[in-house]
């Protein structure tokens, strides 16, 4: 009996033990790139200046496209704003810039400033379309290509890295 | 007098229209995690993103979604961390079973303990 104790302790204490090593070296940050992979399934965003709306089928035209999500309120989406207008030079990609949560004359305004590196431009007044692609935060940018397959998510500004990447995936 | 009469009563009748959609949601936004706050729900965050979701799951209730429905939803878009009671799957399947497995474990410790004891009596 006593022997039987001892073996027990002794396997919850390796238990105890061996999850928390395996825990505690795992990432702990929340990501979505488990949606890499995945099709999406359909979006209903309304363009910056018209009342028309571009959707999946208009995504089906693009070889490959990169859906931008920006704000003239978010600082980091300045700070990779001169990396997306060196990738609207690209023939192969497709920029859809979604604004944000923003303010139409400020949006203008940042553009004015900046550039619109954007082949489309569209809006989500209150983030609703967001999440049917999963952002919980901007920037955020998701490649795909024309079976509206998400071949890559940039969560956060671009880096130069991230600008490489986009590259060589679609040429 | 009449007139108080109607506004009370078309107040009443008010407040209860939709009351049970209300319950639903508010169901559902304690029960999703705001991914971008520290250990608050979406009922408990005010940020931006939980204000969006809220959004999000007004408009699916209203469009007569049920509960799981939603849950599944919000899964499939921002994957089953968003949700504080997940599914059964393969990999947290020894979560679900352990605690009824020391139980039943335990229980037979306990039986066992028992009844040498009594033995020794």
């Amino acid at each position: 009996m006593q022997k039987i104790i001892k073996i027990t302790i002794l396997i919850i204490f390796v238990f105890i033990i061996g999850t928390f090593f395996i825990s505690l070296n795992k990432s702990a940050n929340y990501n979505t790139e488990f949606l890499i992979g995945k099709k999406i399934s359909k979006i209903n965003l309304e363009y910056f200046n018209e009342k028309k709306i571009y959707n999946e089928e208009d995504l089906k035209k693009n070889d490959y496209t990169l859906i931008n999500f920006w704000a003239s309120w978010c600082s980091p989406c300045r700070d990779e704003h001169s990396l997306l207008v060196d990738l609207s030079k690209e023939k192969k990609l497709i920029l859809l810039g979604v604004n944000f949560k923003d303010k139409k004359k400020q949006a203008e305004k940042f553009l004015d400033e900046l550039g619109n590196p954007y082949d489309f431009l569209t809006k989500d007044l209150y983030g609703k379309q967001s999440v049917e692609l999963g952002i919980y935060g901007i920037p955020e940018s998701i490649l795909v290509n024309n079976e509206l397959v998400i071949l890559k998510k940039f969560i956060g500004p671009l880096s130069s890295k991230d600008f490489e990447s986009i590259i060589e995936i679609i040429n | 007098m009449k007139f108080k009469l109607i506004l009370i009563i078309s107040f009443l009748n008010f407040s209860f229209l939709g009351s049970e959609e209300i319950v639903v949601q508010n169901t559902i936004l304690k029960n999703l995690r705001c991914l971008v706050c520290q250990g608050q729900s979406i009922a408990d965050s005010n940020s931006d993103f939980a204000q969006t979701i809220k959004l999000v799951v007004k408009d699916l209730v209203e469009k007569g979604k049920t509960e799981d429905e939603v849950y599944s939803f919000m899964a499939e878009k921002y994957g089953e961390w968003i949700v504080f009671k997940p599914q059964i799957n393969r990999q947290n399947l020894m979560l679900w079973l352990l605690p009824y497995l020391a139980l039943i474990l335990g229980g037979i410790f306990i039986f066992f303990l028992l009844k040498k004891s009594n033995r020794n009596q």
